[in-house]
């Protein structure tokens, strides 16, 4: 369990999102707070508007009303450059690792700095910061393999190196363990706490992983019929009497 | 009754779809321009591109240069004409068969292969991978391979007619004994400059359909596997179309010119 108390600074705050698709109406009022340093894990059940929701927080989809502020910068009133810029604080793990396929490891982690120079400066080689994020991530060897050669958690610990080479504050996680075995989930998991404590990063972390859940969350959102049904610890939700809740620690 | 409603509806997915194509091309002329350019992938996906396609259209430019004289032959010769058919062989080629030829080839070679390339990047959001990152995914993905097919189709056109030339001249040196010479001499005589540039200015155009419809069934992919074939198929289908679409209009501007 994740006992350390993070800082009451709020570096994302989102107010009555709401997003529809057609009469579907995925988040109808969503509201939340993640503060600095903190690991907030957001759970639902499938099509509970949970990846919806992290796509309307970092821009890849527009959502219908309500406000996305993110370290200050309300999301919707950014031009696509200023919106590329903040993107280098928000860090995106997906579900299913999307390393581009026809690049090796080394050009998947050099890719995202080409676009960055205001924030890293002209990169001559960029040999020692590839070479950083994989020893985070302990697959230093895998530099020159392409992405077919690797297994699900590797590709999982690879695109863990890709969000961290551009030195994010906040890293959203979209189901990190979901289709892993338990061992490597453990390992995904330990090595999501080992860089949270290295580089003092904050996290919303998508999961109906409940042992994930339960190991490195400060905080939890339970996410029912798009809104923010119940909020509060671990603990505090665990011994919830309702049977939505319940549902979930069953 | 229900067999109209139903031609109505497919009518307007089309123009629906048609509609759709165009913003997307307006879309690519707007980043087209736009600072900054992806100069290195735009070279990278020409040399892709060029060297994918040079061997199909070689071989095929090859036998149709040897079929088209084998077949024409004793038609000319039953008219006394068979002196023609160096001039016969390169107006035709030049002009028409050539172009067509090629653009087809290289809308089932490059634009399946970019639909089902930008569809799988779509599927496993590799695409919204590339957006997060700060990288503008359609200036990356979709302005260098359509600028890539833009320019390198006119390249293997001329390539596939070459060696459809070359495939002519080998018939007519095994029937009629004339001399490599000769025989480039007889076509380069009955070529102007009024047969090769319309003739080069569609081939800009057909390699810029091929590269538009295969980017725009690719990247509006519809999620599953499923949706990569239909994408890099419809990607097929759509190209092809509209290639004789812009045959057809290519034809009929350079005739009004020649009129004029």
């Amino acid at each position: 369990m994740n006992t350390s108390i993070p800082n009451q600074n709020p570096i994302i705050e989102i107010k009555d999102l709401k997003k529809s698709y057609g009469n579907n109406h995925v988040l109808d009022g969503f509201n939340m707070v993640l503060n600095e340093g903190e690991n907030l894990v957001i759970m639902g059940k499938s099509g509970s508007g949970k990846s919806v929701m992290i796509k309307c927080l970092i821009g890849l989809e527009e959502h219908d009303s309500g406000t996305v502020v993110i370290m200050g910068n309300d999301i919707s009133k950014l031009d696509h450059s200023a919106l590329d810029d903040l993107r280098t604080e928000v860090g995106f793990l997906f579900q299913g690792s999307a390393l581009y396929d026809s690049m090796t490891v080394r050009e998947n982690l050099e890719f995202p700095l080409r676009r960055h120079k205001k924030k890293f400066g002209k990169i001559k080689d960029t040999t020692p910061l590839v070479m950083e994020a994989l020893e985070n991530v302990g697959l230093a060897h895998t530099i020159n393999l392409m992405p077919e050669e690797l297994s699900g958690g590797m590709k999982r610990r690879i695109a863990l190196a890709r969000t961290l080479i551009l030195q994010p504050k906040i890293i959203l996680y979209d189901e990190p363990t979901t289709g892993l075995d338990p061992i490597t989930a453990k390992e995904i998991l330990l090595l999501m706490m080992s860089i949270q404590k290295k580089y003092n990063t904050s996290a919303i972390i998508i999961t109906h992983d409940v042992d994930c859940a339960r190991v490195i969350s400060n905080r939890m959102i339970l996410l029912v019929d798009g809104i923010n049904y119940i909020e509060g610890t671990f603990e505090e939700l665990s011994v919830s009497t309702d049977p939505k809740v319940q549902a979930f620690f069953k | 009754m229900n067999s109209i409603f139903k031609i109505i509806e497919l009518f307007k997915a089309f123009l629906l779809e048609i509609g759709e194509l165009s913003y997307f091309a307006g879309r690519f002329f707007k980043e087209a321009f736009r600072h900054p350019t992806e100069f290195k992938e735009f070279l990278r996906q020409c040399f892709y591109m060029g060297n994918r396609s040079l061997l199909l259209v070689a071989v095929t430019g090859f036998i149709i240069g040897l079929v088209f004289t084998l077949q024409s032959r004793p038609t000319l010769q039953e008219f006394g004409a068979v002196s023609w058919m160096p001039s016969m062989v390169s107006i035709s080629l030049i002009r028409e068969i050539g172009p067509i030829i090629t653009a087809l080839i290289c809308a089932g070679r490059i634009g399946s292969g970019i639909g089902a390339e930008l569809g799988s990047m779509r599927v496993t959001e590799q695409i919204d991978a590339m957006e997060v990152s700060g990288t503008n995914p359609f200036k990356y993905l979709v302005v260098t391979r359509i600028l890539a097919t833009t320019f390198m189709l006119p390249i293997l056109v001329f390539f596939g007619d070459a060696i459809a030339i070359f495939g002519s001249y080998l018939v007519e040196n095994i029937k009629g004994n004339v001399s490599f010479l000769l025989y480039y001499n007889q076509v380069f005589d009955a070529l102007e400059f009024s047969d090769l540039i319309p003739a080069t200015i569609k081939t800009f155009f057909f390699g810029f359909a091929i590269g538009l419809v295969g980017c725009f069934k690719g990247y509006y992919c519809e999620k599953g596997t499923a949706g990569v074939g239909l994408a890099a198929n419809s990607a097929v289908v759509f190209t092809s179309m509209l290639l004789f679409i812009i045959d057809f209009i290519a034809v009929f501007v350079t005739d009004i010119f020649y009129d004029m």
